[in-house]
Formats: structure tokens, sequence, C-alpha cells
């Protein structure tokens, strides 16, 4: 399987990278590779197979519902570009 | 409507679970705290952190699977869904794509124009909740609160088998009185947790294949539903019937015109490259686990429903009401407990009360029925009095409203204070009768000669003149013998 040039501008824009034109084909190119490497799983025999969800063969562990927070809302707003009044600030988006 | 259309509604419902802390995070999920005070390391996206899984969070959501008699996932699995936003830190939204905890479940609705009818429920998934845009104050910039970052919560799919806006509103009221009897969700929707997303489109009657569909999202009162909906379809009829195309689209209700509008469309919106978390393992569920969390379910709506009219000879109306949340229903069968036991005189009685004079004062005073100002067992004390004639019905009112201002703590300190006892000596009575008919000759004239409506003024000035204490069935009965005679 190869990605197209189109494919590749999509999912950029997407992940919010910017890529100059040069970048598209070259990573069009790696990418390929990378799913053409992936493909060759395609050769394995699957039937009966139950697919994982995750690579380890575990299962969630839970935790109690109970607050065991506290509000460092200082520590965290100190390396934040912009605050007020305790809220963060963003340039503004309008729905 | 015109009735060449046909409606096909799905709605998507966010409910808000009430636990104490976040779904990933041991964060507090109380509301109205001060912004960002509850927003933790987790809740933030910081690098490194790990979300863990609340254990209450899956029993509430398995729960709710078992109450739409749904399959509950024995492996279910948490997903990244991709978007950006500012009130989402991390970029993506833990939620459930493959293997949601929920899947196949219904609810019965019923609806005067279509009756009763099943809607099916095609999953119900856990996600996190996002954090909150604060678009007004801020000069030009938006403020971003994250404390509701990581609330849990469950949406959940309908078919897409709704066929009015009626039976939306129907299906939504059901499914939050639902959630209320589960003790899931504190059902409080101006907080929002509680909020409909409504799919509509319309098609030619006869039609197989579905119309174009619109998403009006965050509809967070009934009515506002069912008016978003009755808009949309209207809207959209217009616009195929004056040749155009229904565009598939986010639309936003604005209930002061009553009108949706369509939302900025975010570019790419429905490219989510959801994926499995690789943070998360499958969330495993028992059968045993499973069998323990059905055998705690709570009597739900339609049982409760069933059994007031059963066994207690409500009517359906009356039944419907009370049953209709889980407050009420129980604050009902306090009053009949506290009364000494059930008859179904005395639980129409209640039935009365509860859905009138109650409902009239909770409504007034808004209140929910929790903070009721009179509580059941003083409702069952004087209905008490009502039953053995102490009071009659207008004096029990007063009493009523006595106890809802705190007068007394018992009906019957009301009754006494207040001298509403009802005057059950016939002498009394008689005495009160032949004086209206002594300072009344004209009327007397009247009734005698053959005019009986005056009857009932006569009646009156009796009643008045025993400051409502005597029982008018005796006082009519009584004068009727003088006149007559």
């Amino acid at each position: 399987m190869s990605l197209s040039e189109s494919d590749v501008a999509k999912v950029a824009q997407l992940a919010k990278l910017k890529l100059n034109e040069s970048q598209v084909p070259e990573y069009a190119a790696e990418l390929s590779g990378i799913l053409e490497m992936v493909e060759t799983l395609d050769s394995a025999e699957t039937d009966g197979v139950t697919p994982m969800a995750h690579p380890l063969d575990l299962s969630a562990r839970l935790r109690a519902d109970s607050v065991t927070e506290t509000d460092h809302r200082d520590a965290f707003q100190a390396i934040a570009p912009k605050v007020e009044d305790g809220v963060y600030l963003v340039p503004r988006v309008i729905e | 409507m015109s009735t060449a259309w046909e409606t096909v509604i799905g709605l998507e419902v966010h409910i808000q679970l009430n636990t104490q802390s976040k779904i990933f995070s041991g964060s507090s999920t109380a509301y109205g705290a001060a912004a960002n005070s509850q927003a933790s390391a987790v809740d933030l996206g910081m690098p490194g952190v790990l979300p863990v899984i609340n254990a209450e969070v899956i029993r509430k959501a398995a729960l709710f699977g078992l109450a739409i008699d749904a399959a509950v996932a024995p492996q279910s699995i948490f997903a990244r869904k991709h978007y950006f936003y500012p009130d989402l830190p991390k970029g993506y939204q833990i939620s459930q794509y493959e293997l949601p905890i929920v899947s196949g479940g219904h609810l019965d609705v019923e609806t005067a124009a279509l009756g009763k009818r099943r809607i099916g429920i095609t999953r119900a998934h856990l996600e996190e909740d996002a954090g909150k845009s604060l678009h007004e104050d801020y000069a030009g910039q938006t403020g971003i609160d994250l404390n509701r970052a990581g609330t849990p919560l469950i949406e959940c799919v309908s078919e897409p088998e709704i066929a009015s806006a009626a039976e939306a509103a129907a299906y939504a009221r059901k499914l939050h009185a639902l959630v209320c009897y589960l003790g899931i969700c504190d059902g409080n929707m101006q907080e929002g947790s509680f909020r409909v997303d409504a799919n509509v489109s319309v098609r030619r009657r006869g039609e197989t294949t579905f119309g174009t569909r619109t998403e009006t999202k965050n509809l967070n009162s009934f009515r506002f539903l069912e008016k978003a909906i009755e808009y949309e379809i209207e809207r959209q009829i217009d616009v195929i019937e004056g040749g155009g195309q229904i565009v598939q689209e986010t639309r936003l209700y604005d209930p002061d015109t009553g009108e949706t509008r369509a939302m900025r469309s975010k570019e790419e919106a429905h490219d989510y490259r959801y994926f499995p978390d690789p943070d998360l393992l499958p969330v495993v569920i028992e059968p045993a686990f499973l069998d323990e969390l059905k055998s705690g379910l709570p009597e739900l709506p339609d049982a409760r429903r069933a059994r007031f009219e059963q066994t207690l000879a409500l009517d359906a109306d009356s039944a419907a009401l009370l049953t209709s949340t889980r407050a009420t229903a129980d604050y009902f069968e306090a009053v009949l407990a506290s009364a000494g036991g059930a008859t179904p005189e005395r639980a129409r009685l209640a039935a009365n009360w509860i859905n009138g004079e109650l409902a009239a004062a909770l409504n007034r005073d808004d209140l929910a029925i929790q903070a009721s100002r009179v509580a059941p067992a003083q409702l069952a004390g004087l209905l008490l009095r009502i039953e053995d004639n102490t009071v009659s019905g207008n004096a029990a009112k007063s009493v009523f409203e006595g106890l809802w201002q705190g007068e007394a703590d018992a009906a019957d300190a009301i009754i006494e204070a207040r001298g509403l006892k009802q005057i059950t000596d016939s002498s009394a009575i008689e005495q009160f009768v032949d004086e209206v008919i002594e300072s009344n000759p004209e009327q007397v004239e009247q009734y005698r000669s053959g005019k009986t409506k005056v009857l009932g003024f006569l009646v009156g000035q009796v009643m008045k003149a025993s400051k409502g204490k005597a029982k008018p069935q005796d006082v009519s009965r009584l004068m009727q013998e003088k006149l007559d005679t």
C-alpha cells in the first residue's frame, strides 16, 4: 500500500503539522515504506485468532472512586503563557 | 407538518455520571468550584501522566446497560478520538469506539399521537468530558476552565427510529427518569448533567433511504429539544420543497428565537482518526459481577408505575405522574407508609394531594420534592384527618399551607390552633341553617316557587356563617329538608 501526496497533505493538516512542498513527496515515500513493512503481517494466518486490544495480555486495574488530588492550580498556571482569574487564556475561538 | 413527509430522528444523549472523582484521575467532579482548581496533571494532559480508570464509572455504566436490557461487554476498550480545541488539552478525547461497554438495548416510550413504541439503543459508550470555553468575558480572547475535563460521561446513542419531536421528548424524559432511578446521574439539566444532541432528517413518505441529516447540539431542556426538532423538521421540508438540498452540518438552537442555525463548521471535523488508547488496558467485566449488579437493580419506573396501577388501583395518569421521578414515587410511598398502610382510597387521596397541592407549592417556590417543606409524615397526618372527616377539603388546604409555612410540625396542631375542625354536630348546623333562612326571606321564597338553583346561595351563606367548618353535604341536606317542609 502506498500513500499519495494528497493523503500526506491531509494527514499533516489534521495533525496540525506544517510541511513545505518538497517535504510532501519525501514523507509520502517514507510513510509508504512503513506501511509496506507492516503489510507483511497480512501473510500471517489469523483465522480463529481473537484480535488483541492491547499488546499486554492483561486487563485494566481499576481504582476506587475517591478524590485524591489537591489543587495545584498555581503551579500549573505558572508555566502557562496567559492566565486571568484562574482561567487559561487562548486566542479567541468562536463556535 | 405535511403528511407527505416522514421524520427520522436519532438522539445522542450525554449522561454525566455522579461519581466523586473523574473517570481517569482522582480530581473532584463537584460542580461550581473555582476555575481550574479541580484540574490535575492528568486532566491537563501533562507529559508522562497515565490515566487510571475509576471502578465506579464501570459499575454505573454496567448498571445502565442492564436497565435498558442491553448487552454489557465482557471486554471493552478505550480509544482516542482526535480533534483540536483549546478545551481539550491532550488533543484527543478518551472515548470508546470499537467494543463499547454497552450495546443493543431499548426504551419503551409513549406519545398521544404514536402510542407505545419501542426505540432501539444502538450503543452506550464511556468517555471523558472536555473543559469549558468561556467566550464572553475576556476581551477578544477565550478563557478555558478545565474543571469539567475528565468528568465521566455515558454517551447513549439511539437507533434512528424516533418519528416525531414529541416522541423524541418522551424518549429523553424516559431516559432521564431512568438514570435518576438508577442513581447514576444527578439529572441536573441546568448544570449540563444530561445533554441531548438531535440528528434529524426528513424524507417523502414511502422512501426507503434516509434524507441528509443535521445534528442540533447541546439541548439542555426537554422543551428546547422538542421545539428545536419541530423547527428543524419544518426548515428541512421548506428547503426541499423549495428545490434546495439539506447540508449535513451541526446546528445550534437559540431558545430566544426558537430557531436553529448552522454552527461554523470545524474544519475536517469528522475525521477523528480513532485508535485504541495504548495507555489503557481492556476493561473486563466478569459474569459474577454482572449477576451481583442485576440482583441489586432498583425497581425501575415502568415496573413501579405498573405496580401503582395494579395493586393500588391508581389511574394511568396519576401513576405516570408519580413515577416520573424516583423522588416523587419515594415520597408517595413514604406518605402511605406513614399513614399506616395503603388502601386504594388512601392511595388515590395521596396521589391527588401530591400531584395537586404539593406539586403546585413546589413549583411556586421552585423546590425539588426532596426539599419539600412538607415531609411525607406531615402530609400523611393531614390525609388521616381528611379520611376521618375532621377537616373539610377546603380546610385541609389551609392546614397544608400552614404546614408549608412551618406554623407547626403536625396537621393536628394547626387544625387545633386555627379552629378548623369540621362541625359534625347536626344541631349546631341546624342553628346556622335556621339563621340563614330567617335572614334571607326573598331567596327562600324563590326556592319555594321552584327556582331551586338558589339553594347553592343559601348553602354558601351557611358555610360562610360556620367559617367553612360545616360539611357542605350536611348543610345541603339539612337546608333542603327545612325548605321542603
